[in-house]
């Protein structure tokens, strides 16, 4: 019972558009899961297609083992919170909550102990007879919650749950969304196009773009390997270079020729040989910058540059150095910087370093 | 208070429709019911002083089943307008946009040629020699002898043919600006096509179904032409009573009296049901 909900090679096709291309995945019961990518990616399609609004081309859908693919979206055991919460106006909280359970034709008492325990569980106890208009968004979403998980759904999905939500009342929604999943323990599949929100909300994350899934993996392997720059510069900022392999050393380490650079050593993530062209990605804040060159013979790359600007947020600072046609992003905490107690202006010359194991190889495309 | 002021503006902005509908609506109104009080003259006009009497005339029990007729037609056109009407928004709202001019101008179309013209061509369509007469007869749907025209059954078909798009317009006002994602939370929640329309759209569209049904009943009550073109000697309609009191016996108190008493049966139930709908409304929220 590993796999509980199992997308098998999914295709859906809008005229000559491919919005879904050959997607499979699974999920494990009680997990978070996200779909992650721009917009026109086809995770919304995916997560009609889950909910039962769109039918694949090609391709099986299952839940707990039973194939739902030919389900009309009223008969799966899937409910969803849509992306505008899509309340019924002329139903009060309550009735809005209720209808899932009343569709169902249950007891009366079911859905009165029902409802009343979900809008508990959301604390809405108070304006259970308010109408949705009269309503907060961050209410209103609480009822869409409520409303769809009241049903038992063996999969809850939730389209763009906090995008039409302020930042403040985001963050709180954030941590809100965890409790809820903590508590109820349903398989929860989000689609975001936000990776903060994705990163914070999921144990794993599809990351999709054109229709396909890129990588699938936690949060922390998305961002710290990722296997294509897509995927890097979609979760998080990346420095990338193209190069090629020129000496492969046995602890699993590469060196990379790269013109008008230099040659650093990086791990190899055993896929590349000699010869090979590859691309070559740095996380600007992996990148140290130090006035002096650092020590030689320490296992660490080291290359001059001048600094073009400098951008202060607060927390960390990030400047753009030039080192001949490169232009390579690093971002500071501003206690790192080890060049003294000003920071680098402008024109200054500095040295950017970075550690062989946080160099990474990725896939190599033909889109930067 | 701005909120008070920028309000006392916006009741400058009525003034002219309040004026037309004052001039034009609310004083001939009052003209009518003021002439029920007065004596009929001999030579079809109105004679001066006060009286009851013709009051009093209506209380005649012909007027009863005619009463009964025009309600129970209006009734049905409206019933059979909606049932009719609430699938075709429906349907209309959710195809393309062009295709949605398409369907609307069709709906109007009607409308550019004149009523008299319309209601004739009906006439000839269920003529005995007509081609629908035929085509039903050639199917064996009717005998021979049937009559289509001059009957109850043609006066209700061609009400309905007549009010249709009365009842369409305010509902697909009212289809166009309903939110379709909620079809989608309706189903996902468990109900099935037919619960989604019936528990989600027709209550979405309430507005337009009460604005439709109003509309389609207050234009059937006053209807006269219908019932006398297509209908048949027993097929008559206030409508027709208080034709004939104006044009043939000349009677204007008689008249007025039969449209106050038609505008109030009209009126009164629709005052009963805006104010138990206002204090429902209070009620449940």
């Amino acid at each position: 019972m590993d796999d509980f909900l199992v997308i098998d090679h999914v295709t859906k096709t809008f005229g000559a558009q491919r919005a879904v291309d050959d997607v499979s995945l699974a999920v494990s019961p009680g997990e978070a899961f996200s779909l992650l990518g721009p917009s026109g990616c086809g995770k919304t399609t995916l997560l009609r297609m889950i909910a039962g609004f769109e039918r694949p081309d090609r391709g099986r859908i299952l839940v707990a083992g039973q194939d739902i693919t030919e389900l009309p979206p009223e008969q799966r055991p899937v409910n969803t919170v849509f992306q505008n919460y899509a309340l019924f106006p002329h139903l009060n909280v309550w009735e809005n909550v209720a209808f899932g359970l009343r569709m169902g034709r249950r007891p009366r008492e079911e859905i009165r102990s029902g409802v009343d325990r979900m809008l508990e569980l959301v604390r809405l106890a108070e304006h259970a007879r308010k109408r949705p208009a009269q309503l907060s968004g961050g209410q209103r979403q609480r009822v869409a919650i409520a409303r769809a998980l009241v049903n038992r759904p063996q999969v809850l999905l939730l389209d763009e749950p906090l995008a039409a939500l302020d930042l403040k009342l985001r963050q709180h929604m954030l941590m809100e969304l965890n409790t809820i999943h903590e508590q109820v323990g349903t398989t929860f599949i989000y689609v975001t196009h936000d990776q903060g929100e994705a990163m914070s909300l999921s144990n794993r994350i599809a990351v999709m773009n054109a229709g396909k899934v890129e990588q699938i993996d936690s949060p922390e392997h998305l961002y710290e390997t990722p296997r294509s720059s897509f995927v890097a510069t979609f979760i998080g900022d990346a420095n990338f270079f193209t190069g090629k392999a020129v000496e492969m050393q046995h602890e699993g380490y590469v060196r990379v020729m790269i013109e008008g650079l230099g040659s650093p050593l990086v791990l190899s993530n055993g896929v590349v040989s000699s010869n090979q062209m590859l691309r070559l990605m740095v996380r600007p804040e992996k990148i140290s910058l130090t006035l002096k060159r650092p020590l030689s013979g320490e296992r660490v790359n080291a290359f001059p540059g001048v600094v073009e600007d400098s951008s202060y947020f607060g927390s960390h600072t990030r400047y753009r150095i030039r080192a001949g046609e490169h232009l390579i992003t690093a971002q500071l905490q501003r206690s790192r910087f080890s060049g003294g107690e000003i920071s680098p202006a402008h024109g200054t010359s500095v040295w950017m370093s970075f550690h062989p194991d946080e160099g990474r190889i990725v896939r190599l495309e033909d889109a930067a | 208070m701005i909120s008070g002021s920028r309000g006392s503006k916006q009741w400058l902005l009525t003034l002219p429709s309040l004026a037309w509908l004052g001039v034009f609506f609310v004083i001939p109104s009052i003209l009518v019911v003021l002439t029920a009080f007065r004596p009929a003259d001999l030579h079809g006009g109105v004679g001066a002083g006060w009286t009851m009497a013709t009051i009093h005339e209506l209380r005649d029990p012909a007027y009863l089943p005619i009463l009964w007729r025009t309600v129970w037609l209006s009734g049905v056109t409206t019933l059979v307008c909606l049932v009719l009407a609430v699938p075709m928004t429906f349907q209309m709202a959710r195809v393309g946009p062009r295709m949605r001019q398409w369907l609307l101008l069709l709906v109007i179309i009607p409308f550019l040629s004149n009523f008299l013209i319309r209601i004739f061509a009906w006439k000839s369509l269920l003529h005995p020699e007509g081609p629908l007469t035929r085509l039903l007869v050639w199917l064996h749907f009717i005998s021979e002898d049937a009559m289509l025209l001059n009957n109850v059954g043609a006066v209700l078909l061609v009400l309905i043919y007549t009010q249709l798009p009365f009842a369409i317009l305010p509902l697909y006002a009212a289809a166009e600006k309903f939110d379709f994602a909620l079809l989608d939370a309706a189903r996902d929640l468990g109900a099935g096509p037919w619960r989604s329309f019936s528990k989600v759209f027709v209550p979405g569209v309430r507005r337009g179904l009460v604005s439709a049904a109003v509309m389609v009943f207050v234009c059937s009550v006053g209807q006269y032409v219908i019932p006398q073109m297509v209908g048949g000697a027993s097929d008559e309609m206030l409508g027709n009573k208080i034709a004939q009191r104006v044009f043939s016996d000349r009677n204007l108190p008689h008249a007025s009296a039969l449209a106050g008493g038609l505008m109030l049966a009209v009126l009164v139930p629709m005052l009963v049901v805006s104010i138990w709908q206002r204090f429902g409304r209070k009620e449940a929220s």
